[in-house]
């Protein structure tokens, strides 16, 4: 049963940004809440992330953007998990994304994004219950 | 009013008035002993008295916590060693430099909102690169897609930086460039566009930021490893002594390394040692330190500790002024004398209750003030959603024009000298700082540092340590875990970079290399890189690339050829 298994979070940075504060910190809370955590490191492009991703088998992709790029980055990883045949990945993230973005994101299919001063408690919440629905079709 | 040139103090005038306030202080102990059993009786809210630090804060400083210190550490602003003040005569001459951080879009763009700041009385400009250019990639490569214009102006050659200040009279108006990776080509793309104005180099003001080893350390925008990185800076020490002496070359940063998750001690630090291993590169490869220690620069964080961060800034000056001239044997003031920017903390702005940020970079410019700031940037209210509106950025720009034209604040020096508090506090951080470097020695130094990870891993420890402190509620952050309205209460207006900027910087640089002389380039890159090979200084032959509109990926590449790039370790 799925449940027994630890969820598989791959945390990146997409694109040139070098704010790692958030994505750090979110990796640690995700660590500490039982997780399965890969870090990517910085100036990461959505090919490589996407290929990490599948590499390591992950059930969700956790993407800090905070350089203005989202609108770009996050469609792409998206769009490209889809031809690795891995569009059962959840992907998701944070960052500074204005309102009307994360509307138009998650329309696209994005999960939730979450923005400055959300507690990590309510992001691992997520994570948890998105993967006690979903897991099991795995 | 006249100001007493007097240095250093008479100890023994010092001691005598000591021993004559023995009985006084004695007194002084018996009351406070009264005072402190009232104290331990009473009724004390509930709450963390510690400061940003996380150092203990006692309820009440009085002259017993300073009774021993030596009042050689205070002295008189302008004067070793410089507690009180770079200057001798502080914001009494001269106010801060008003210097907003702005950039987006094209060059085109960002020039137009250079002129209305300028118009609403700005006194300088600073300038915000975008992603592709802070990483040294040009807007049309594959790696900027998504990217170009939107976290500042895209620079991608000479051409670019002669638009972005198209109608600005370089020799006026100071300018200071965030830039650090790609830092020694941006410059001489200005030192180019200066020279198309007809300035001359030799009177330039500014600074650029240059600061590549706080990039390992927390912000993250590098190109090149740290020995090539280094070169380029003390090729740059030794180009900008001889050629731009108004200008300076480097802003040593504590900023970034503080929004990145240090404490206000540990950005102090980690920044402080820094700079002494630029001294000591630059001292290494020969050159005098009187000949560059002068435009040193540097930028610190102005964060919600009140008091510490005042006092920090004090702490600095005095911490650096004795180095300068104790351990690297500087003679000249000017290289004892440290002069910083400061930036209130954006990382402090909240995106519940947007409009409250107001309050907080009000009080945080009022603590860089208070501390002697040469330079401010205030935060708008809307930097945790978007870029700032331009409204958002009228509000921070007349932040600082209350607190120079109303609060009374600038009128004395130092104001707060004297303050039992503020001088323990000054004196405590000069001595956790102390600690902190020692440390740092016995890593081997700031680079095995790096590569260890070790100020990388302080870093992150300190986010999290906060981010607990948030979520547990010890630390409270107004609108985000206390006194919070539910779900988003304000909707207020940001910014938005237009698609069509991409499309049209590519177009530009496919226009430019139509254009340009490429016999020209190819010989001038290939000098770089023959210069690169050897111990060359490396200012000159970049120059000659930016006459001839090399591009900045163009430059770059080719100095990657030789010196490699840089390979993070990777851990959380």
């Amino acid at each position: 049963m799925s449940e027994e298994r630890r969820v598989r979070v791959l945390v990146a940075k997409p694109g040139l940004d070098g704010h790692d504060r958030g994505a750090k910190v979110i990796a640690s809370a995700f660590r500490d809440a039982g997780f399965e955590v890969i870090y990517t490191g910085l100036h990461q492009t959505p090919e490589m992330i996407v290929s990490a991703a599948v590499q390591e088998d992950v059930d969700v992709v956790a993407m800090s953007v905070l350089s203005g790029a989202h609108m770009t980055l996050f469609p792409r990883v998206k769009e490209l998990l889809g031809q690795a045949g891995a569009d059962n990945v959840l992907v998701t993230g944070g960052g500074i994304i204005p309102k009307d973005d994360v509307k138009e994101l998650e329309d696209m299919g994005i999960g939730r994004l979450f923005g400055p001063g959300t507690s990590t408690k309510e992001s691992i919440a997520y994570v948890k219950e998105w993967f006690a629905i979903h897991a099991v079709s795995r | 009013m006249t100001i007493r040139e007097k240095d250093v103090p008479n100890i023994s005038e010092v001691v005598k008035a000591l021993s004559e306030r023995d009985q006084e202080i004695s007194d002084l102990k018996a009351k406070l002993l009264k005072w402190e059993s009232t104290y331990e009786r009473a009724n004390k809210r509930k709450a963390v008295f510690n400061s940003g630090s996380g150092t203990e804060i006692s309820p009440l400083y009085t002259d017993l916590d300073r009774a021993e210190a030596d009042p050689g550490l205070l002295g008189l602003p302008g004067n070793y060693p410089y507690t009180r003040g770079p200057y001798a005569t502080m914001y009494r001459s001269k106010l801060w430099t008003m210097r907003q951080f702005a950039g987006f879009a094209t060059a085109e763009d960002t020039n137009a909102r250079y002129k209305y700041l300028l118009d609403h009385g700005q006194t300088g400009l600073s300038v915000a690169f975008d992603f592709p250019t802070l990483m040294g990639f040009d807007s049309d490569h594959s790696r900027s897609l998504g990217e170009v214009g939107v976290c500042g102006v895209a620079v991608s050659s000479t051409l670019d930086m002669e638009e972005l200040f198209e109608g600005i009279p370089l020799d006026k108006v100071s300018v200071s460039m965030t830039i650090n990776g790609p830092a020694i080509i941006l410059f001489c793309f200005y030192i180019a566009a200066a020279e198309k104005q007809g300035v001359d180099t030799r009177v330039l003001r500014g600074t650029i930021q240059n600061d590549i080893l706080k990039e390992y350390q927390a912000q993250h925008a590098w190109i090149f490893p740290p020995n090539p990185a280094l070169r380029c800076i003390v090729d740059m020490f030794d180009w900008c002594s001889e050629n731009t002496p108004k200008y300076n070359p480097i802003s040593i940063s504590g900023y970034h390394i503080r929004e990145a998750g240090a404490t206000a001690v540990e950005e102090l630090a980690f920044t402080l040692a820094n700079g002494f291993e630029y001294v000591e590169k630059g001292l290494e490869s020969g050159l005098d330190i009187d000949s560059f220690a002068p435009q040193l620069s540097f930028f610190f964080d102005v964060h919600n500790d009140f008091f510490e961060e005042i006092a920090k800034l004090r702490a600095a000056r005095r911490i650096w002024a004795r180095r300068m001239r104790k351990v690297y044997g500087a003679k000249n003031p000017a290289s004892w004398r440290l002069r910083t920017h400061c930036q209130t903390a954006g990382v402090s702005l909240t995106a519940q209750q947007a409009e409250n940020n107001i309050v907080r970079v009000a009080y945080q410019a009022m603590a860089a003030s208070l501390g002697g700031t040469q330079s401010l940037h205030t935060n708008s209210m809307d930097e945790t959603l978007a870029l700032p509106t331009e409204k958002a950025a009228r509000i921070a720009l007349r932040t600082q024009q209350i607190l120079a034209y109303e609060s009374g604040i600038p009128n004395t020096i130092d104001p707060l000298a004297g303050s039992f508090y503020v001088e323990t506090l000054t004196d405590n951080i000069e001595r956790e700082a102390e600690i902190i470097f020692d440390e740092i020695e016995t890593l081997g130094g700031v680079v095995p540092g790096i590569e260890s990870g070790w100020f990388q891993q302080k870093i992150a420890h300190s986010a999290m340590r906060q981010q607990n402190e948030i979520e547990s509620g010890e630390r409270t952050v107004v609108g985000v875990n206390q006194f919070t309205e539910g779900s988003e209460s304000i909707e207020i207006d940001t910014l938005k970079i237009d698609k069509e900027v991409e499309k049209r910087q590519i177009a530009k640089i496919v226009a430019l290399k139509k254009s340009r002389d490429e016999s020209k380039v190819s010989e001038c890159l290939s000098a770089l890189h023959q210069a690169c090979r050897t111990d060359e200084n490396l200012v000159p032959k970049i120059l000659e690339c930016a006459r001839s509109y090399c591009t900045l990926f163009e430059i770059r590449d080719v100095m990657q050829e030789v010196f490699g790039s840089y390979k993070e370790p990777v851990f959380f």
